[in-house]
């Protein structure tokens, strides 16, 4: 069978997340979004449809529309405060932190084309610093998942989850990885494939690569573990302990700056309760040149086959 | 209460403020003497407020903007039942819950955290805009600086109020005419604000903001758009070496000064 043929369905997580966001929105009158003039990108014209008034449209102005978010909440709202991740979180930042975070205000932030999505538009539209900005900010839960079962179940979480909290949304076709019915849980990652000699971690839009990089590598007699790690912050310790003590080293892959990130996450976990060698995969600290996110990804070595020769190098550090 | 009510009351949170300035070596008394009056208003007549109950669901809201005078929202607080009056003491120190800016995490009738400019507006805009989608009748009043008004994020929400048609909202500028460093005019100089507003499609009101008697029908009022009052207002007002003097932004009185100013609200209150 050619490689097409077998390949599987590739899905767009804004769908799930619309999909999710429309029941609540008639389940709850309380539901509401918001938005920066990003109803296409958003996805939110089915939302618009089917409740005109509770799309709260501030136009474009990022700073405005995370206070109006925290304002709503305040007012007894449930508001998801929705954009492109960049200007979400990068033009909107102190909002974050102080009406958001500090006010611990129950606005869940949706953070759409995250990471290199907008690949082509360049470095102003990427989306790679968002864990790191978001992730040092107290109160606040960070998500990435890595599949439209998964963002379902995070949207379903996030809307019961008394407080605030950053979702990572791409706009990258993913294959569904997670069994329908999957239950999300804050701080608790999924083991998707069990090994021996070295762990992969990742999450978002690099958590299918991982799964492949592993069959790549147990055509080598290389067995891997695959974690998909949703959330940042809270990390998942436990986790991260168990894979260092069951298989001794640690990859991560991100479709994110290697400051910071996922990456940087768990490497503060395995400095403090479990030192072993790791590799952390991402953009190098450099703002990335052109190309489609997918491109970007392999450039930057995270391809499954480069992934799999970085696994063999890390376990060649081993002891 | 009435306007010689209310005048009693804000000087006795003057007092207490100028005490609390005095006794933490630290806080921003001219801005905070300039919003007193204001502040005596809403907390003693014009507020719908639940001191045992603060975070009613029907409760008027009101956010301090202009963060950094929080003493004085602390002792209009405390002088309202929101929180012990022997707590002001503790202003500033460690672990005391009374933060140089306010935290609604932790005291009772601050509805959000402020201390970055430009933050109150935008969430009062949100707090609004909620109580015209659940239908409630609660209104929202926010205070900003004049100075604060140069922040970009708040003529984002003040756009979003008009469009919105946001008539429970009232935003009020204590327009002292000083920021931290040195006049308004001499650093970047938004003045006159009226038809800025009205531009952007407000009615606003212009009072005299130390002036019980405007400040009152002010904040009463009741149009068919947001409102602005332009509150016209002294920094350091009630002492009278403060009064508009630019250093008094955050300067903290020597023991003389305090003995002065302490006299000087004495007997006004005469």
């Amino acid at each position: 069978m050619s490689e097409v043929l077998t390949a599987p369905k590739l899905r767009d997580c804004r769908d799930a997340f619309v999909a999710v966001l429309e029941r609540l929105g008639a389940e709850n009158e309380k539901v509401v979004a918001v938005c920066n003039d990003s109803v296409g990108s958003s996805k939110l014209g089915g939302f618009k449809a089917k409740f005109p008034e509770r799309l709260v449209n501030v136009g474009i102005a990022e700073q405005n529309m995370v206070g109006v978010g925290a304002g709503l909440a305040n007012g007894g709202m449930l508001p998801f405060v929705c954009a492109a991740a960049p200007f979400l979180t990068g033009r909107a930042l102190e909002q974050i932190k102080a009406d958001i975070a500090y006010s611990n205000a129950n606005v869940k932030l949706v953070g759409i084309s995250s990471g290199m999505a907008y690949g082509e538009l360049g470095p102003t539209h990427h989306s790679i610093e968002d864990f790191a900005w978001t992730r040092v900010l107290p109160n606040l839960p960070v998500i990435a998942p890595c599949d439209s079962i998964e963002t379902a179940a995070a949207v379903e979480w996030a809307a019961t989850y008394p407080g605030p909290c950053f979702l990572r949304l791409s706009r990258v076709g993913v294959p569904d990885l997670l069994p329908e019915g999957h239950v999300f849980e804050l701080g608790k990652a999924n083991q998707l494939r069990d090994g021996s000699d070295v762990t992969l971690i990742a999450n978002g839009t690099l958590t299918h690569r991982m799964l492949k990089a592993a069959e790549i590598l147990a055509g080598r007699g290389v067995e891997a573990r695959v974690l998909n790690m949703a959330t940042v912050r809270p990390i998942d310790v436990e986790a991260v302990v168990a894979a260092v003590r069951d298989t001794g080293a640690i990859l991560t892959a991100e479709e994110h700056s290697t400051f910071g990130g996922l990456g940087s996450a768990i490497a503060e976990v395995v400095v403090a309760e479990a030192p072993a060698p790791m590799k952390i995969l991402g953009v190098p600290g450099i703002f990335a040149p052109t190309g489609s996110a997918e491109f970007l990804l392999d450039e930057f070595g995270m391809a499954p086959a480069a992934v799999a020769d970085a696994a063999e190098a890390l376990i060649a550090r081993k002891r | 209460m009435q306007t010689n009510d209310l005048e009693r009351v804000a000087k006795g949170i003057r007092r207490r403020d100028l005490r609390a300035v005095f006794e933490a070596g630290a806080g921003h008394i001219g801005g905070e003497m300039s919003a007193i009056d204001i502040l005596t208003a809403l907390y003693f007549r014009v507020l719908n407020v639940m001191p045992d109950d603060p975070g009613n669901p029907g409760r008027d809201r009101f956010v301090l903007s202009k963060g950094h005078t929080a003493c004085a929202l602390y002792v209009t607080l405390a002088k309202r039942g929101f929180i012990p009056e022997e707590e002001i003491s503790t202003f500033l120190k460690p672990h005391s819950r009374l933060n140089g800016h306010p935290n609604c995490q932790k005291v009772p009738g601050v509805e959000t955290n402020t201390g970055p400019l430009g933050h109150g507006l935008p969430v009062a805009v949100g707090m609004a805009k909620a109580a015209k989608l659940g239908g409630a009748s609660w209104r929202t009043y926010v205070m900003t600086g004049d100075g604060e008004m140069q922040e970009g994020s708040n003529w984002e929400a003040i756009m979003a109020a008009a469009q919105f048609g946001l008539d429970n909202l009232t935003l009020i500028i204590d327009h002292n005419r000083f920021q931290q460093g040195a006049a308004l005019a001499d650093t970047n100089n938004l003045a006159p604000l009226r038809p800025k507003l009205e531009a952007f499609g407000w009615e606003v009101t212009e009072i005299n903001g130390n002036d019980m008697s405007e400040i009152v029908p002010a904040l009463e009022h009741r149009g068919d758009r947001p409102h602005c009052v332009v509150a016209h207002t002294n920094k350091g007002h009630g002492i009278s070496f403060m009064q508009d003097r630019v250093d008094w932004h955050h300067k903290v009185p020597n023991a003389e000064q305090y003995k002065t100013a302490m006299e000087e609200l004495a007997e006004e209150m005469e």
